[in-house]
């Protein structure tokens, strides 16, 4: 049955179930049972922010608590995923990928192409994305477009508790390496989530709002604030539509193309820096394949090019907000032909 | 007050809590007669026409199209011309929308579970205190929600119990086995469980087909059939619609499919394809529904006909839509001897949602309500 859990209860119920189902899955990380070494109190830490809390009581010593050394044990998981397992490892901050770019860009993602399509990488990257969270420039990044901009990886930023719980049961059945991005302020969101197993399949986009002048692409917390912008416009008679493209790789460009084709108007919403991100990505494909069906000019709302400030009115000018959102809607409405 | 009816936001199923207003299909002044569509209605499930449930002159529109409003907020009045503007505007000023009847921590909620021999069965239980319950049972692929226009209409003058079959809704993903025997012991063990010795069966398609199937296997604990768009009164069925239904692996695929369900494809919206998603992408769904659709339906062969073997008792009501693009019409010729046979001209395979207010009224004046 559908019960309301937070999303940070679905990354848990889905790693719970996941487990329990396939032998092979293991979960390594730091600090992801409770420190190494916390003789009786090993379960009680549960990772930075509690997301693997209760496992290792079910689940044992296939939850493995990692040296502070994310290339090693980065390294250690593709390797083991090369051998057979199928290991979910929990990268913290996605800012601190940096250091094992080579076991990931060229090793995991690179392995079924230099082996003749004979080696299979199962590998999970876990990492929490994203600002908002008060941590600084080195903490609060968005860089989902490093890694869809190399071929082999996949790429999944869910918005809401039930894609969360699919696409990461999918992301662990998958035979490729995944980087799972999981936005920090939206763990503690709640929704309707099926307590059985089940699995979304990759590159498919989620419609989450219907409207016929003006569609929104986006993912991750950007879902949450083009739905506050939306609600705003719908009280000038504008209907929005919202595409959650849910897997940045694959991308399920179609679901983008019919959307426009129907409304004639896009706004690219993204929350990564704006120099070729996905926004420039969905607004170079759509002026590409749907130039036609333009009626004014696309309108991309991103963070400006700068790090992260670490000043808390800044970061929150940082963010792009609802009321920048319908700002872009409202200038491609007044835009192009009528 | 005397002379005041007042027309509400309907209650379509067990979760509506509020609906938008998209159309009004009548002017004031317009003499209204019971059935007649007033105004039309859509939730993030389904949109529909308010249909006029008593007669009389519409002397007030007050809910404006696109206006969002809560279950049984007063979105018109009728009177008759002998009613004074000023008693009108007094009733409306007076007018207070009552609260949900199924708020979450409400005694009664509106989902259930019951353990059926081992089957955890989600069900609803709702409608009138006595009588012999009214049960509904739904077809292939669907659940429980498939009566959200049924249940509390039939409701106001019996017991209702509807039912999720195993593998189906969020009933547990296990079948007691692939065959009409299997699923109406499931059934007879529900009705158990739920302390049920004898019900009215409504049932729509495969679901139509189990009904029967439990008539012909324990005829006592069936007081009269109700069969919708109903499999097992005959051979033909639209192998491309049940084996569809159970691969179709996305949207894409599976919105054309629940379109043939319906004579006008508009009511399929994207909600109700991304819930039917939902359901079919729990873990072991496809396979079940496949292991059920190839049992029952394989190559659009209907393996079994309970329904050609009924007599005249229990008492018959077959109901059909004229497009049926899953179970043809035709098959209604079919139909148990003395049975009734009503077929709905520009209605699909879903004539209780189609039809909603003539099928509930066939219902309830089969089973003598």
């Amino acid at each position: 049955m559908a019960r309301k859990i937070s999303m940070k209860q679905a990354v848990n119920e889905a790693l719970d179930q996941a487990m329990a189902a396939d032998p092979s899955v293991i979960c390594m990380g730091e600090d992801i049972v409770g420190g190494a070494g916390a003789n009786g109190e090993k379960d009680a830490w549960g990772g930075v922010l509690g997301v693997t809390k209760g496992l290792y009581a079910k689940h044992g010593d296939r939850l493995l608590d990692t040296p502070l050394s994310e290339s090693a044990y980065i390294g250690a998981a593709v390797g083991a995923a090369a051998c057979g397992m199928r290991p979910v490892a929990e990268l913290m901050f996605i800012d601190f990928m940096g250091v094992c770019f080579d076991q990931i860009f060229n090793q995991a993602a690179k392995f079924k192409y230099m082996f003749g399509g004979k080696a299979e990488t199962p590998v999970v990257i876990r990492a929490m994305v994203g600002a908002g969270f008060r941590a600084a420039g080195q903490h609060s990044q968005m860089l989902t477009p490093l890694f869809t901009h190399i071929p082999g990886l996949k790429v999944v930023c869910p918005s809401n508790p039930y894609d969360t719980k699919g696409l990461l049961i999918q992301s662990i059945r998958d035979n490729d390496p995944v980087i799972f991005c999981e936005h920090k302020n939206l763990y503690a969101i709640e929704g309707e989530v099926p307590e059985a197993s089940y699995a979304i399949p990759f590159g498919e986009a989620s419609v989450v709002r219907d409207g016929k002048h003006c569609s929104i692409v986006t993912y991750g917390l950007m879902v949450h604030r083009s739905l506050e912008a939306a609600a705003a416009l719908a009280k000038e008679g504008v209907e929005v539509e919202i595409v959650d493209l849910r897997t940045l790789s694959p991308l399920d460009i179609d679901t983008v193309l019919d959307s426009v084709t129907k409304t004639g108007r896009l706004v690219c919403v993204d929350e990564a820096s704006p120099r070729c991100n996905i926004a420039t990505d969905i607004s170079a494909q759509v002026a590409m394949h749907a130039f036609g069906a333009l009626k004014a000019q696309i309108e991309m709302v991103t963070p400006p090019h700068t790090p992260v400030p670490f000043s808390p009115t800044l970061e929150d000018m940082y963010i792009p907000s609802a009321g920048q959102i319908a700002d872009a809607v409202r200038r491609t409405l007044k835009g192009g032909k009528h | 007050m005397a002379g005041i009816t007042p027309i509400v936001m309907p209650k379509w199923g067990l979760s509506m809590k509020e609906g938008t207003v998209t159309a009004w299909l009548v002017d004031e002044g317009t003499t209204i007669h019971v059935g007649m569509p007033i105004l039309e209605v859509e939730t993030d499930k389904i949109a529909n026409a308010v249909e006029a449930p008593d007669p009389g002159l519409l002397r007030r529109k007050l809910a404006d199209v696109g206006d969002f409003l809560p279950v049984k907020a007063l979105l018109g009045v009728m009177a008759g011309d002998d009613v004074s503007d000023a008693d009108i505007d007094a009733y409306v000023a007076a007018y207070v929308t009552p609260a949900a009847d199924d708020d979450e921590d409400d005694a009664a909620p509106a989902y259930q579970f019951v353990d059926v021999k081992g089957i955890r069965t989600r069900y609803a239980r709702k409608g009138a205190a006595e009588g012999t319950p009214v049960l509904f049972i739904h077809g292939f692929g669907g659940d429980l929600d498939n009566w959200l226009f049924n249940i509390d209409a039939v409701g106001e003058k019996a017991p209702v119990l509807a039912f999720d079959l195993p593998g189906h809704g969020q009933s547990a993903i296990h079948l007691p086995g692939a065959s009409l025997a299997a699923l109406a012991d499931f059934v007879a063990d529900f009705m158990d469980a739920v302390v049920v010795q004898r019900a009215h069966l409504v049932g729509h398609s495969m679901g139509a087909a189990i009904a029967a199937k439990l008539a012909l296997m324990d005829a006592q604990r069936v007081a009269s059939l109700t069969l919708i768009g109903a499999a097992g009164l005959g051979s033909e069925i639209n192998a491309d619609y049940t084996g569809g239904f159970a691969t179709a692996p996305s949207r894409r695929e599976l919105k054309p499919l629940l379109e043939m369900l319906f004579a006008d494809a508009s009511l399929v919206n994207r909600q109700m394809v991304d819930d039917v998603l939902k359901y079919k992408r729990l873990d072991g769904v496809t396979e079940l529904l496949s292991e059920l659709g190839g049992a029952l339906f394989g190559g659009g062969q209907q393996s079994e006909q309970p329904a050609r073997e009924l007599g005249s008792s229990p008492a018959a009501l077959v109901l059909w839509g004229r497009e049926d693009r899953i179970v043809p019409a035709a098959h209604a010729a079919n139909a148990p001897p003395g049975a009734k046979v009503e077929v709905f001209d520009g209605v699909g395979h879903m004539a209780q949602m189609e039809r909603a207010s003539d099928v509930n009224r066939l219902i309830l004046a089969h089973i003598g309500g």
